[in-house]
């Protein structure tokens, strides 16, 4: 990388930029230009002529728009942390291999391939009013009414833990088995007991994949869309930021409100992200404080 | 904690599902001796070595110091110092961090810490090395650091996995007088595993030689070398020719002579065998001698086959009479296809079961 200052490019970097340019189009067509667009269209509401921020303010004045930022948040927060903290009890636990570990994978990576909507018609089946769950408890005698866990909070749950436990659990394991074993095994030796070995070698070694599952999970989450209205209730207590989006757009047809409503969902989803971030340094920190002369 | 400790005795055997990796493994170290654990890989020379770390559980068997059973005491109660492989340094933390995470797990005062970490720096020759991350070292300096981290506690046994394994051949040789050093200065008590011969014989008061999860011979160094007990062990400490041969007389102070393929060849053994009984004689490169009398023992005709220049001698292919390959180091510098006798000293030429499965000591 170290060129002398010439400022004249050299014939490697003509190349190099001409076998970008197919990638480069296709983001700047495929995903900046919509992008910009969108944020463009949202500074210009249907009714007023030129640049305004009429949309956005309309979305944090009506109670109705803006109470979906915490419904979204309350869906995606808990079930981020859920996902990621199971996923590292079962990938920590699981890091030195266990038996049948590829017929459980198979079995974890199936819901992926699936897609959200057999998901969530399985979840229908199975946990609905009327599912085999319910049919069970009731027929054994163990409650007189089935329980409720579709169509409102509990079954956006459900669904969005089910579609992002065995992605993240995965990403987790793959992390976790990575890490040699004999790190740990020193830290034994030198006195370390199970629950330090965690904490004060293997968490801050964990750290950046740890990270990287809260990020991924958090915009999977944040972003719900179909979960929420197959199996919960898009007009109450589920109605997600991106129900409000779609509805303004293919409801209302107001694409710049909608737009609007996007960009103050990608705000929210930076925002969680930049949160994350902030954590992990300081976690980091925290871990090996203490341990080197910093 | 300077504890030292008197004996080590264990008798472990371990299975993985049906495999037996170690068979009724049994051994006592006294204190301040330095034993090695040589054997092929998959000789089960590593899991003996965490089992006695506590890093992985004995199948069955046990374990004790000083006549104190530590089998069920986590390797974090044990006091041991372990060394591996890939150093197995913690990659987020300085050197100095490396060192001082065990004294900081005491709970030990931050004075104290910095001044025994810098002791151990000095000890392993890296003063001024503390800020530096493991990343930033070389294998061989991750290895001192590495030796350093397990050395600070103190520890009443010292557990070296392979540790120069991943050294090149001249820092080799370097930490391996480093590491002999070390142990005789501060009167320690090692362990160390390798398959390499010449650590084992270099380093050790007591080499314990294992094949297939089995002891097969231990005793000092000199004694393996000159007296392995059967092929295997002879094997593995540079004895190259090997051949089949039947008892013919037995003579006093252990001398054998006995016929292979043609040749009348005396030797001596630690073996008791019967006239007619089979055997096999070994000699290695080295000890074979070029020229001399036709009628001294051991004398057979040969010619070269193969010339291999190792520098200060040549390694030879000779093909003897009797249609057998002999390897010779010799500093005679000889052309193939060249006529030669070569004598194979009878004090050189031992005499082994012929089985494999032959005695242990």
């Amino acid at each position: 990388m170290k060129r002398a200052g010439t400022g004249e490019p050299s014939e490697l970097d003509l190349l190099a930029i001409a076998c970008l340019l197919p990638s480069l189009l296709y983001v700047l067509v495929l995903f900046v230009y919509p992008f910009l667009y969108g944020i463009f269209l949202s500074v210009h509401p249907l009714k007023v002529d030129g640049f305004s921020l009429a949309n956005y303010v309309a979305f944090f004045t009506d109670q109705y728009q803006y109470k979906t930022v915490g419904i979204t948040f309350r869906l995606a927060v808990p079930n981020t942390i859920m996902v990621v903290a199971i996923s590292l009890l079962f990938a920590y636990n699981m890091r030195r291999g266990i038996w049948l570990e590829r017929t459980i994978t198979t079995i974890l990576v199936l819901p992926i391939s699936l897609g959200v909507i057999l998901l969530a018609q399985g979840i229908l089946g199975f946990y609905g009013g009327k599912g085999w769950l319910n049919q069970l408890l009731i027929g054994l005698g163990i409650l007189e009414d089935g329980l409720t866990l579709t169509h409102n909070f509990t079954g956006v749950m459900l669904s969005l833990f089910m579609q992002q436990f065995p992605f993240c659990f995965l990403m987790l394991l793959g992390y976790i088995s990575g890490i040699d074993p004999s790190i740990e095994n020193s830290a034994r030796t030198l006195g370390a007991n199970p629950w330090t070995v965690f904490r004060r070698v293997m968490l801050p070694l964990i750290a950046p994949g740890l990270a990287i599952a809260f990020a991924l999970v958090f915009v999977m989450s944040f972003g719900t869309f179909a979960s929420a209205i197959m199996l919960g209730q898009p007009s109450g207590s589920t109605r997600t930021i991106a129900i409000a989006a779609y509805a303004q757009a293919f409801e209302m047809f107001d694409m710049p409100y909608a737009s609007a409503i996007a960009v103050i969902m990608g705000i929210f989803q930076l925002a969680g992200l930049l949160v994350i971030i902030l954590l992990r340094k300081r976690m980091v920190t925290a871990a090996t404080m203490g341990v080197g002369k910093r | 904690m300077k504890e030292t400790i008197d004996s080590l005795q264990f008798r472990i055997t371990k299975r993985f599902g049906t495999k037996t990796v170690l068979r009724d493994f049994a051994l006592e170290i006294r204190g301040k001796q330095f034993v090695t654990f040589l054997g092929p890989s998959g000789c089960g020379k590593s899991t003996a070595l965490n089992i006695i770390a506590g890093l992985i559980p004995a199948t069955d068997g046990e374990v004790s110091i000083d006549g104190e059973r530590i089998d069920r005491v986590p390797p974090e109660k044990r006091g041991f110092g372990m060394v591996f492989q890939n150093y197995a340094l913690f990659p987020h933390m300085t050197v100095f961090g490396n060192i001082a995470f065990g004294l900081q797990l005491q709970r030990r005062p931050a004075e104290e810490v910095r001044r025994r970490v810098q002791e151990m720096l000095e000890l392993v020759q890296l003063p001024g090395f503390e800020d530096r991350y493991p990343g930033q070292l070389s294998g061989g300096q991750q290895q001192r650091i590495a030796i350093a981290r397990a050395l600070v506690l103190h520890p009443r046994l010292m557990l070296l996995d392979e540790p120069l394994s991943n050294l090149d051949a001249k820092l080799r040789i370097e930490m391996r007088a480093e590491i002999k050093r070390l142990h005789t200065s501060l009167g320690l008590t090692s362990i160390y595993v390798t398959h390499d011969q010449v650590e084992a014989l270099s380093l050790s008061d007591w080499v314990v030689v294992m094949k297939d999860g089995v002891l097969i011979q231990a005793g000092p160094p000199q004694e393996i070398h000159d007296q392995p007990v059967n092929v295997f062990v002879a094997d593995f400490m540079g004895f190259r020719n090997f051949f089949p041969a039947r008892v013919t007389a037995l003579g006093a102070e252990r001398a054998v002579e006995a016929a292979a393929n043609g040749m009348t060849l005396r030797g001596r053994t630690r073996h008791t065998f019967t006239p007619g009984a089979s055997a096999v004689a070994a000699i290695r490169p080295d000890d074979v001698l070029i020229g001399g009398d036709a009628g001294s023992p051991n004398a057979v005709p040969g010619t070269v086959d193969i010339v291999e220049y190792l520098g200060r001698e040549d390694e030879v292919i000779v093909r003897l009479e009797s249609g057998d390959r002999l390897w010779v180091r010799t500093g005679a510098r000889l052309t193939p296809g060249e006529s030669v006798r070569v004598i194979l000293p009878p004090d050189r030429v031992i005499f082994l079961p012929a089985e494999e499965s032959g005695g242990t000591a």
